[in-house]
């Protein structure tokens, strides 16, 4: 399926949801509502024609807009297309719609944006952080981090 | 009457009185690095595992924002699967090559797949190797990494390095192959098919091994899939899928060669054999894919394409890669200036360990062993 017919049939079945859209860029995107990513991406999976049942890679950015947002790289084995997923979300109130329960693979890589971005992925199952210490203050891919002087009483060394 | 304890894992479910949490490592042999796993037992029974990383964090895309250019990534990028680091150059180089819109001499890119195959053929040594290790047999790990010195020596005579490379450039290569690597290249293979049949003799029919791993560990085809899982972990559950030829990049299609499948030969579909036996005739397809670029090699300038300054146009790019650990995917985004703004790596160990807990609910802990060797991770990878 083309990227303008994905978009069709989004729009379709979810209105106002489905935000805005790219589909001249080299991957075109697909911009959705935060709080409502769980239902497209079932839709996405689950429906006949798109069967989009392999979440390649599911990435945080701290966008320049002072947004985050977080990109679903989803792609069909059976089907053979690709289209890219985008939510965008406040800095000071980050919160997505887990999509841990559409595709298992989501569930690692969202604990992975909620440790380095600080992203709170609702209805995740088991949200807690997974590189850096459960201790450790702050999310470090957020563009404003700070390394700290000191952690755990021991001097940073730069 | 009481049945739960006052104790709970570290995902908040409470303990029942039967059963007992141990942690095995993160200095544990069988883990293949600094993992650690919290194993809840009943008796010999793992009812759950829960793993837990970050001992290896290097902060690889925190780094690739405060570099002063796209090439310097390169060797961050080499760092993360240490096993195969000439892989992982390539998906770096090759995200930022389609972000530039640049195409690169056919000289550099037959290189690169000698290159990428030799690595691949390398790994699956190491994967092989200790797994045999973790089922307890010792020789095969000493035959493995007695052939996989000769892929080094060939890496060393190329570049100088024999671990970490930096040799796939953005553009290109940084060293040109030197006189006499396609004859050694060639005696290699040569040299290494006979290895093969001898280490399937010493080691995949071996009816102690078979036993430790055979209906072990079953994985099927569409929790793989709902996973992510990747590689020699997706194709061991019978999924014929290899980005090499169904999302291709580089001259792979130039080539005549097969996606090796797991058929579920000494059990179900998908125990730890099939994902064992998958990557050891993955090698002999590599060494296939060798012999027919050495003989096709073109001539050329591996430098010629080589950007004076790396300035892509603002925009993002999804590039994955075959590494013999699965999909390694780089999405870089450029916002125009000299640096990437924002680096993801998709790290395939990462993903295909994800699933190791669904896979291993149920079996003995002795098993747990052999699960883990299976999944074939790199810390270094995991952690990033």
């Amino acid at each position: 399926m083309t990227p303008q017919e994905i978009l069709d049939q989004l729009r379709a079945n979810f209105g106002e949801a489905i935000l805005e859209s790219k589909l001249d860029a080299p991957q075109p995107w697909i911009s959705v509502a935060p709080n409502r990513t769980k239902d497209i991406c079932f839709f996405l999976r689950d429906t006949a024609s798109l069967q989009f049942d392999y979440l390649m890679c599911l990435s945080s950015v701290d966008n320049k807009d002072k947004q985050l947002s977080v990109v679903y790289h989803v792609w069909s084995t059976t089907q053979k297309h690709k289209i890219v997923l985008k939510a965008f979300c406040p800095r000071d109130n980050a919160h997505i719609q887990s999509v841990s329960s559409v595709w298992g693979t989501a569930d690692w890589h969202e604990r992975e944006a909620f440790d380095m971005m600080g992203i709170v992925f609702d209805e995740h199952p088991d949200l807690r952080r997974i590189l850096c210490p459960d201790d450790y203050p702050g999310n470090p891919l957020r563009k404003d981090f700070k390394v700290p002087e000191f952690y755990q009483g021991i001097k940073v060394p730069y | 009457m009481i049945d739960t304890l006052p104790i709970k894992t570290s995902t908040g479910r409470p303990l029942r009185k039967e059963e007992m949490v141990i942690n095995m490592g993160p200095q544990h042999p069988s883990t293949h690095g600094v993992l650690r796993l919290e194993v809840v037992l009943d008796g010999e029974i793992v009812v759950d595992v829960i793993p837990h990383m970050g001992y290896l964090h290097r902060c690889f895309e925190k780094h690739s924002e405060h570099m002063t250019n796209y090439q310097q990534v390169i060797p961050y990028a080499d760092r993360m699967d240490y096993l195969a680091s000439m892989n992982n150059d390539w998906g770096y180089a090759l995200a930022v090559e389609r972000l530039l819109k640049i195409e690169v001499p056919p000289r550099v890119e037959y290189i690169r797949v000698i290159m990428a195959e030799l690595q691949r053929i390398a790994s699956h040594l190491i994967a092989v190797g200790t797994y045999g290790i973790d089922m307890g047999a010792f020789t095969p790990f000493l035959w493995c990494f007695r052939d996989r010195e000769r892929i080094l020596d060939l890496f060393e005579m190329t570049c100088g390095a024999r671990l970490l490379y930096n040799y796939i450039w953005v553009g290109g290569l940084s060293h040109d192959i030197p006189p006499g690597f396609v004859d050694k290249a060639k005696a290699f293979c040569k040299y290494f098919l006979p290895n093969i049949k001898e280490l399937n003799d010493l080691l995949t029919y071996n009816t102690i091994f078979v036993k430790r791993t055979a209906d072990i560990g079953v994985l099927p085809a569409d929790v793989a899939i709902n996973y992510a899982c990747s590689g020699p972990m997706l194709r061991g559950s019978g999924v014929s899928f290899d980005l090499r030829r169904d999302d291709p990049y580089g001259v792979y299609d130039k080539f005549e060669w097969n996606v090796e499948v797991g058929k579920g030969e000494m059990g179900t579909l998908g125990d730890c054999w099939d994902r064992y036996i998958v990557r050891v005739r993955e090698m002999e397809q590599s060494v296939k894919i060798i012999e027919q670029a050495l003989a096709a090699i073109p001539e050329g300038d591996v430098q010629s394409a080589l950007p004076k300054r790396i300035r892509p146009d603002a925009g993002e790019i999804y590039v994955r890669t075959e590494t013999p650990r699965g999909e390694l995917g780089f999405y870089v985004i450029s916002d125009g200036s000299a640096t990437p703004y924002r680096v993801k790596a998709r790290a395939p160990a990462f993903v295909n360990l994800s699933v190791m807990s669904e896979i291993s609910r149920g079996c003995m802990i002795a098993d747990l062993v052999a699960i883990v060797g299976s999944v074939d991770i790199v810390l270094g990878e995991v952690d990033r």
